[in-house]
């Protein structure tokens, strides 16, 4: 087990933003079937590292690998059909579609016909968007369309789910019912890599917890090791976060 | 389930979220129409139907142009480059080869080929250059510029190409008008009844053929990369094959119209790829209603008829005019004119259905 190959894992990556290092020698492993948490202040290059991950910016320097074949300079579309699949920062829905049709939009590549009605039915069920099914996706709350991205992202069947703040704007309630869904994820093998700063959150889920700071590794253990280290806090408090 | 499912598949392409009108009352009034049309010729001197021949011709342009920017969020500028190019080559053909055989035929359909390549070709600069937005819109726009820039200059005896002279600024003439073989006896398609037909089927096909495209998987892909290409390309489309594969189909129709022109009228000229001519699609699209195939087709036929009528009073006095409704559209209805009718409509009738109900 110790030895398997990594699901994902960076090497030496590196990223530029004009003299700003934001990604720092980053070299990350990601076993397969964990759930892990990558937490760190306000600009620590969180959001970063995703992108590089998905291919929306390419490296400076360094490689990418998934299940153990280079990816680094592989196309987004090409990185997701290898079964990555992602919940961005910002929700990332089509808008001015409706609901329905932006889960028949990320369910088509891999359904049709009354196999595709029925899971668009399921999913509507299951993110609790029954009711909104005909609405524009826009007109949905912050929470809504947050779940309406998760469900999108899910329905890929990933094998690799990156969810980047999937909690940001909701009741403890459903933030709570979040993570079992994670959860739930993972265990039917789901691999999953969440960027997060509530750490009832993290402490719910993760597994492991790597610790980002001005773009690089800065601390990596469990959620009881990290709470414990100093000098994590002290990084979290020169930022008077909480 | 008495249907097979691929009818059931095709029945429901016709209608969906792409395309406005669904159920009998939309269908029905579609057959309305298009009765209306068929019988039109038996009422009309000829040179009426000849005028509603040049009106079609455009309107492939236009649903090109919808296609790619309406439904692709892609502005293009240069599709009047493809309907010159398919002109160009239309005429270059039918003046070497002649009209026998349904020959003339074959240099339609190859000259909307040859505008397809060159889609293909600068398209493909294009998206996998990654070039979009306000770019495209000028990357295009000076692509079809230098076609017109360089047809221009090809007055000389030397620019032949077998037996047809370019012609430079003057325009090339005298091809051939499209011949159907009909056993030795053949039809040929004069600015007529006959060519009226023939366009009119072809008008058909192409605006079904787009529903149906539009609704299908296809179309939901180039609906969601207009809204949020990031997410499209992150749920697995390669984004740059379909912005290609929608480019290519738009200026397909766009040489189709060209070439139909070039039949038409058995003329053609550079400025047909000129500034003005440039811009004119985009006002037909965008006073109709970009958002939807239907009202581009009928905002495209208002316009060009509204545009006829005023030319009687000077051209000039009617281009500025076309300018004027476009402002007026961004202004007014940035969905459209007809769009804006359209939906003005459905409201009322909805509080008035829900009143009558109260
Ligand atoms: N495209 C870009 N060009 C230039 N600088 C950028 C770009 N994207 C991000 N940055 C900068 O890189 C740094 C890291 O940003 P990033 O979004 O990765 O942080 P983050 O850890 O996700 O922060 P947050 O917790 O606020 O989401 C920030 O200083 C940001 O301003
Ligand atoms: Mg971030």
């Amino acid at each position: 087990m110790t030895t398997s190959t990594p699901i994902l894992e960076t090497q030496g990556l590196n990223k530029w933003f004009g003299g700003l290092h934001v990604t720092n020698e980053v070299d990350f492993r990601l076993d397969p079937g964990e759930i892990h948490c990558l937490i760190g202040p306000n600009g620590a290059g969180k959001s970063t590292l995703f992108k590089l991950l998905l291919g929306e910016h390419t490296p400076s320097a360094g490689r990418i690998l998934f299940e153990g074949k280079e990816i680094t300079i592989e196309p987004s579309f090409a990185r997701i059909r290898r079964g990555i699949s992602v919940k961005f920062q910002v929700p990332g829905i089509f808008k001015e579609l409706r609901v329905h049709h932006n889960l028949e939009i990320a369910l088509q590549r891999r359904l049709k016909g009354d196999a595709l009605d029925a899971e668009i039915e399921r999913l509507l069920g299951f993110l609790n968007l029954r009711e909104q099914a005909d609405k524009l996706a826009g007109a949905l709350s912050h929470g809504q369309k947050q779940w309406l991205e998760i469900g999108m992202a899910v329905s890929l069947r990933p094998k690799l789910l990156l969810l980047d703040e999937p909690t940001a704007g909701m009741t403890p309630d459903e933030t709570h019912a979040t993570g079992e869904v994670i959860q739930a994820l993972n265990a039917e093998g789901v691999t999953v890599l969440a960027v997060e700063h509530d750490m009832a959150f993290v402490r719910q889920i993760a597994q492991r917890v790597t610790v980002l700071h001005f773009g690089a590794v800065f601390a990596q253990g469990t959620i009881d090791e990290i709470v414990a280290d100093d000098r994590v806090a002290a990084i979290y408090l020169g930022q008077g976060y909480d | 389930m008495a249907n097979s499912p691929h009818k059931m598949l095709f029945h429901k392409r016709l209608e969906g979220p792409q395309t406005l009108g669904k159920g009998k009352g939309f269908w029905s009034g579609f057959l309305l129409v298009l009765a209306a049309a068929c019988v039109y010729p038996l009422f009309a001197d000829g040179y009426d139907v000849g005028n509603n021949v040049y009106f079609f011709n455009w309107v492939f342009m236009a649903l090109g142009l919808c296609l790619i920017w309406g439904y692709g969020g892609i502005l293009s500028f240069g599709q009047v480059a493809f309907f010159g190019i398919a002109g160009y080559c239309y005429g270059i053909l039918t003046i070497n080869w002649g009209a026998a055989y349904g020959l003339s035929l074959v240099a339609l359909g190859l000259a909307v080929v040859v505008a397809g390549l060159v889609a293909a070709l600068l398209g493909y600069f294009l998206f996998y250059g990654r070039i979009n937005g306000v770019f495209l819109g000028i990357v295009t726009l000076s692509f079809t510029l230098v076609c017109e820039r360089f047809m221009a200059q090809t007055a000389g005896p030397q620019w032949t190409v077998g037996t047809a002279r370019l012609n430079g600024f003057n325009g090339m003439g005298g091809m051939p008008p499209l011949t159907i073989p009909w056993f030795g006896n053949d039809i040929i398609l004069f600015p007529d009844v006959q060519l009226y037909y023939l366009i009119l089927a072809l008008l058909v096909a192409v605006y079904l053929g787009l529903r149906v495209l539009l609704n299908s998987r296809f179309g939901n892909v180039l609906v969601a990369l207009r809204d949020n290409p990031e997410r499209a390309e992150m749920l697995g489309y390669d984004i740059r094959r379909y912005q290609l594969t929608a480019f290519v189909i738009a200026s397909m129709l766009a040489g189709l119209s060209g070439a139909l022109y070039t039949a038409w009228g058995q003329y053609i000229t550079p400025s047909s790829m000129g500034m003005t001519a440039a811009a004119l699609p985009i006002i037909w699209v965008a006073v109709g209603g970009r958002g939807d195939i239907t009202t581009t087709l009928v905002g495209t036929l208002l316009v060009l008829a509204g545009f006829q009528a005023l030319t009687v009073y000077g051209s000039q006095y009617a281009l500025v005019l076309m300018g004027a409704l476009l402002v007026i559209t961004v202004l007014a209805a940035p969905q459209g004119l007809v769009m804006g009718v359209v939906n003005l409509t459905t409201r009322l009738w909805r509080r008035f259905t829900k009143e009558a109900r109260s």
